[in-house]
């Protein structure tokens, strides 16, 4: 090939141009991912939660906190609670109720018999999430200290997750039209507060737990409990673990 | 408790998440990846009888194939961000990697598939049609306009390898249709392997059916007497990809009250209840042994042909029912019973919303309306027009 001066010069300002601007590019972008000196170290935390069925009575506090703290609109849930009447040995028919998710606890039960408890539920912040894997846009993903959250600035609205969470913690939220579900109260953890449900919770039911923390109670309570986790089967690494729960919860 | 629920749901269950739109959405593409299996019958497979169809079919599969997004676009909460699915796909989504999937299957089957098939035609009426509507031929020509022996041998060979792409692409497009729900491991009513090759063979049923009927329908209007040869032979195909679908299905039906997993006892109640006039009386029996029997009637007992037509027209229908109500009872069944297993809601098909019956039948008749242009646009018999 060959080139006058005139093409040389022109070719090699385009060259200057674009590398310069590409140096400035990178520049930003680096000087982007240095985490800001306020920034929480994100990845120090893997986030789960623990729940001792035995210790829940049902109030419901930590439904309407959860609703306060994170403007649930009215009949839908990020968290609810359940409860549920065992007869006998037959754990394959439980009867189970959830008034308006238990936002204003339980009226009564009529069954004297049996075996009663309450369920405390939420987004199980799973490791392999089905939600996460289904979306198609990446709108819902998993923060790098394990709490699956949603960009709904970004969600189109498919419901695609919603199909795919196999504990029914998603809903679409009616005034912005894009999925919501349980952020770990994300927006207070990562200030070292805790969840607004825990923090309301009269028994200490619920526990948030860092579970990369080795200072955290939870390993002595992982230690000493059988815990389980909702649906095992369906093998989505949840890491809302619970304390004395029954063979008849699903 | 709610009005419309039986039993316990979580709470966020109550409320249907899929609609009629996204019934649809299944019911469309299959006719697409049906119409284009019938079309390379004759291109790829050589036979000669359903050559009357051949354009026909691809015409049908194409007018379809461009409503087929439609329900899933005015299902979205955010329609505006649906092309973030192209921009940034999420690799793991099998939902995001069907937007590509259907953009092969247009841009590079059937488009290209069509052009190469009317070509000469094109370049034809680009010369002898004046205004607006010569054109617009002249765009559609490409620029090409050498028809000689030699680029018309070109574009058949072309052709031929594009359907031979076609083909598997058809059965991706569809079979993938079928993993979206199949692969929903929370939902025991999709999450079953046989699902992409259910919808795979229903989609063959309704794709034949919908172009054998669309071409006695035509025939009718325009007062040109049927090729019986063509539609005896469609009814053929139709019979034996029926038998398929119906083994597979039954098969599917089979296995899940042998094993009575976890879920059965839930799912046979609604099968019982809440869907047994879908499920039961319109796919099994009126769908699907209905018609069945009728076509295996066709095929053994000796008919005269305005009894086979009849015939041929009525199982035709009804199939097309039984399909579309299939894929009626696998999405809305599907979301009818509470993942706890323990209780049942509601779906009440609402009218003039966003997702009601009136969008649904709008986008039902629009295929319609497009095939029409289409076939004003793209004869598809030019001969018999010319005589």
């Amino acid at each position: 090939m060959t080139m006058n001066r005139r093409e040389l010069l022109a070719q090699g300002g385009k060259l200057l141009v674009l590398t310069s601007a590409a140096a400035a590019g990178l520049e930003s972008m680096r000087v982007g991912a240095t985490p800001r000196p306020d920034a929480p170290k994100e990845a120090q935390h893997w986030w789960g939660m623990i729940i001792d069925i035995e210790k829940c009575i049902g109030c419901g506090n930590c439904v309407r906190a959860c609703a306060n703290e994170n403007d649930v609109p009215d009949g839908y849930f990020r968290t609810w609670v359940e409860r549920y009447h065992v007869e006998g040995w037959d754990a394959e028919h439980p009867q189970v109720d959830s008034p308006n998710g238990a936002k204003e606890g339980f009226p009564p039960h009529p069954e004297r018999t049996g075996k009663n408890f309450f369920v405390p539920k939420l987004c199980n912040h799973c490791t392999d999430s089905p939600c996460v894997q289904v979306c198609p846009v990446g709108a819902t993903f998993d923060s790098p200290d394990g709490v699956v959250l949603v960009d709904k600035s970004y969600c189109l609205g498919c419901r695609y997750c919603v199909q795919a969470c196999p504990y029914g913690c998603r809903y679409i939220h009616p005034q912005t039209n894009t999925v919501d579900k349980c952020s770990l109260c994300y927006h207070r953890i990562s200030k070292g507060l805790t969840t607004a449900c825990c923090e309301a919770c009269p028994t200490g039911a619920r526990q948030l737990a860092d579970l990369k923390d080795p200072k955290d109670p939870v390993h002595e309570y992982l230690r000493t409990h059988s815990v389980q986790v909702l649906k095992p089967h369906m093998a989505t690494g949840s890491k809302t673990f619970y304390n004395g729960l029954d063979g008849a919860v699903r | 408790m709610h009005p419309l629920v039986e039993g316990f749901m979580y709470p966020n269950e109550v409320e249907l998440q899929w609609s009629i739109l996204i019934v649809l959405y299944p019911f469309i593409t299959g006719l697409v990846a049906g119409a284009f299996i019938l079309a390379s019958l004759e291109r790829v497979f050589k036979v000669e009888a359903v050559k009357p169809t051949y354009r026909l079919a691809l015409l049908t599969a194409l007018a379809f194939l461009i409503v087929a997004p439609l329900p899933l676009q005015l299902h979205l909460g955010h329609p505006e961000r649906s092309f973030e699915m192209y921009l940034t796909p999420h690799r793991s989504s099998a939902m995001a990697m069907f937007g590509f999937v259907y953009l092969w299957y247009l841009m590079v089957v059937l488009l290209l598939e069509i052009w190469l098939d009317y070509r000469a035609d094109i370049v034809r009426l680009a010369q002898t049609k004046q205004g607006p509507v010569g054109w617009l031929y002249k765009l559609m020509t490409l620029g090409s306009f050498n028809v000689s022996e030699g680029s018309r041998a070109l574009d058949d060979r072309v052709g031929w390898i594009v359907t031979i792409i076609g083909i598997p692409s058809a059965f991706l497009l569809h079979g993938y249709v079928g993993f979206i729900f199949g692969s929903v491991k929370a939902n025991p009513w999709w999450s079953t392997p046989l699902m992409p090759i259910v919808f795979l063979f229903s989609a063959m049923v309704s794709g034949i059916a919908a172009v054998l009927l669309l071409y006695m329908a035509i025939m009718k209007l325009k007062q040109r007497p049927i090729d019986m040869r063509c539609l005896d032979t469609i009814a053929k195909y139709l019979f034996y990809a029926f038998v398929i679908d119906f083994s597979l299905e039954m098969l599917d039906l089979i296995h899940r009250i042998y094993e009575a997993d976890e879920s059965f006892r839930a799912l046979d109640f609604m099968v019982h209840t809440r869907l047994f006039v879908s499920q039961v009386v319109v796919q099994i029996y009126l769908g699907t042994l209905v018609p069945l029997v009728l076509l295996a009637a066709t095929q053994v007992l000796r008919m005269r042909e305005n009894v086979r037509r009849a015939i041929y027209a009525g199982a035709g229908l009804l199939t097309l029912i039984g399909i579309f109500t299939m894929r009626w009872n696998v999405v809305i069944g599907g979301q009818l019973f509470s993942k706890s297993f323990l209780g049942y809601t509601t779906y009440k098909v609402e009218f003039a919303t966003r997702e009601g019956l009136l969008p649904a039948l709008v986008l039902m008749v629009l295929p319609f309306v497009i095939l029409w242009v289409l076939l004003k646009l793209l004869p598809a018999w030019p001969e018999e027009e010319a005589a």
